[in-house]
């Protein structure tokens, strides 16, 4: 499915944007919309179509040095966004 | 703002959503359209283009980021590529909610140069014959070559199709129509008993047989085509035993505008008698959102009854549906009697256990609109 290679975007028509009145990053799509927690918006924000999932465990790293596992917590992430469809790969 | 209302402040939600019912124009003429059925009465009352777009502006500052342009048809109005324009620099996710008609592919091309996020076409039913006989117009091909274009130009593909108890058996045919059409998302949306669907609701509704074949078939169709297509299926509320929470709970998510200006917490909401229906042209979005009597009425649990008041699953369904209470009851403050421990049940039930065509179905259309006025059937 996914590996350190991989490169992931935001779905085409999907749309992520900070929200004033919500404090947060939220996910826009066909009549829908997910609130994003911190971790789960830096992540998605990298999703840009050329960053691939290592390059983006490398720059997490670098800016929260201090949480530990963060490679799989990337991971699992990601699996449930592709299930949701909120990101694919172009490939 | 002090004392009482001040804590009562704090406890309402931003809006998320706005409906932008831009008219009730519409070259359909669809039996289960949720359109009020004295619709006619405001043909001639549109708002403008200026006056949507303070509309959209206020909106955005309260809170809402989801854009729905519906009608009626909204492509009716020419300054749909306008709104649309102005409705993406405000930073909404803008939806076009049309039936297909009065859209051209240069249209579906502007109106992507405009920022246009999302079409949903709607189909009447898979065969021509039936879906031009349901929408009251020779609709079928334009929608077709409607769905292409949306598809070509990268929008993501959402149809809907209105499932009733003359198209429902045909489930799977408009599944393998919807996937040769390369739709993203498909909504199969039962049809729900508001507006002429309330009028026509003993010729629409589908029987239990029919219900349990059609969600069979989906479930099948999703289990061999997982991934492709997402597919949801909405089941009509007079078959659930719980009620579904009203636009998400009454003035928690939801503003809709009428094409004359008036708001609503949901864009039935008319129906229920005994409030000022307040208007764009004399309070601001933020007080109608805040303080009208028609947004806060029915916010959280003070305004129930029994079996709602003392039950435990009130927060999660809200007491359901003020509408429908109302339209199968009479009383708006009741359990949406959907809901198996309402008492009054046994009216929905009746009508489910109706098979059959009863009546010839009334079409949507300013002729039937006048006569349902005249003959005092209307529910507003």
């Amino acid at each position: 499915m996914i590996d350190a290679t991989t490169i992931l975007r935001i779905r085409p028509g999907f749309r992520l944007q900070w929200e004033d009145a919500q404090q947060a990053h939220i996910l826009l799509y066909p009549e829908g919309m997910v609130k994003l927690n911190p971790s789960a918006a830096a992540i998605l924000l990298r999703c840009d179509g050329l960053r691939s999932i290592d390059d983006i465990v490398v720059e997490l790293k670098t800016e929260f040095p201090d949480v530990s596992d963060l490679a799989n917590d990337v991971y699992e992430f990601l699996a449930v966004a592709i299930e949701k469809g909120w990101v694919d790969s172009e490939r | 703002m002090n004392g009482d209302n001040a804590a009562n402040d704090q406890q309402v939600a931003i809006p998320r959503w706005l409906l932008a019912e831009l008219t009730y124009r519409c070259p359909q003429q669809c039996p289960y359209c949720s359109n009020p059925t004295d619709y006619v009465n405001q043909l001639d009352s549109e708002l403008s283009t200026d006056e949507w777009k303070r509309v959209l502006t206020e909106a955005r500052q309260l809170g809402a980021v989801q854009l729905g342009f519906s009608g009626g048809e909204p492509c009716v109005r020419q300054d749909l590529e306008q709104l649309v324009a102005y409705g993406r620099q405000l930073g909404y996710y803008t939806n076009l909610i049309t039936s297909g008609m009065g859209l051209s592919e240069q249209r579906i091309i502007a109106l992507k140069a405009r920022g246009l996020d999302h079409i949903q076409i709607s189909f009447e039913a898979s065969s021509e014959q039936l879906n031009n006989r349901l929408g009251g117009c020779d609709s079928f091909q334009h929608k077709i070559a409607m769905a292409r274009a949306v598809k070509a130009n990268g929008y993501p593909m959402v149809l809907n199709i209105v499932l009733h108890r003359h198209n429902i058996d045909d489930i799977e045919a408009i599944l393998h129509f919807a996937k040769s059409l390369e739709a993203d998302f498909v909504e199969l949306a039962n049809t729900q008993y508001y507006g002429w669907a309330f009028t026509n609701r003993d010729n629409l509704i589908p029987s239990q047989r029919q219900l349990a074949n059609a969600e069979a078939v989906t479930d099948r169709f999703r289990a061999q085509h997982a991934g492709k297509m997402k597919v949801y299926f909405v089941v009509p509320d007079y078959y659930e035993d719980r009620p579904k929470r009203c636009a998400n709970g009454w003035g928690t998510t939801f503003i809709a505008v009428t094409p004359s200006g008036e708001v609503l917490p949901c864009q039935n909401a008319k129906v229920i008698p005994g409030f000022d229906i307040p208007h764009v042209s004399q309070h601001s979005l933020e007080w109608i959102w805040r303080e009208s009597m028609l947004f806060n009425h029915y916010r959280g649990t003070d305004w129930m009854q029994e079996p709602c008041r003392s039950c435990d699953e009130k927060w999660q369904d809200l007491g359901g549906c003020r509408c429908q209470a109302f339209l199968l009851t009479g009383d708006a403050s009741a359990t949406d009697p959907v809901c198996a421990k309402s008492t009054r049940r046994s009216t929905v039930i009746r009508l489910v256990d109706e098979e059959g065509p009863q009546t010839p179905l009334v079409f949507r259309n300013s002729q039937n609109s006048r006569a349902l006025i005249k003959n005092g059937r209307e529910f507003k």
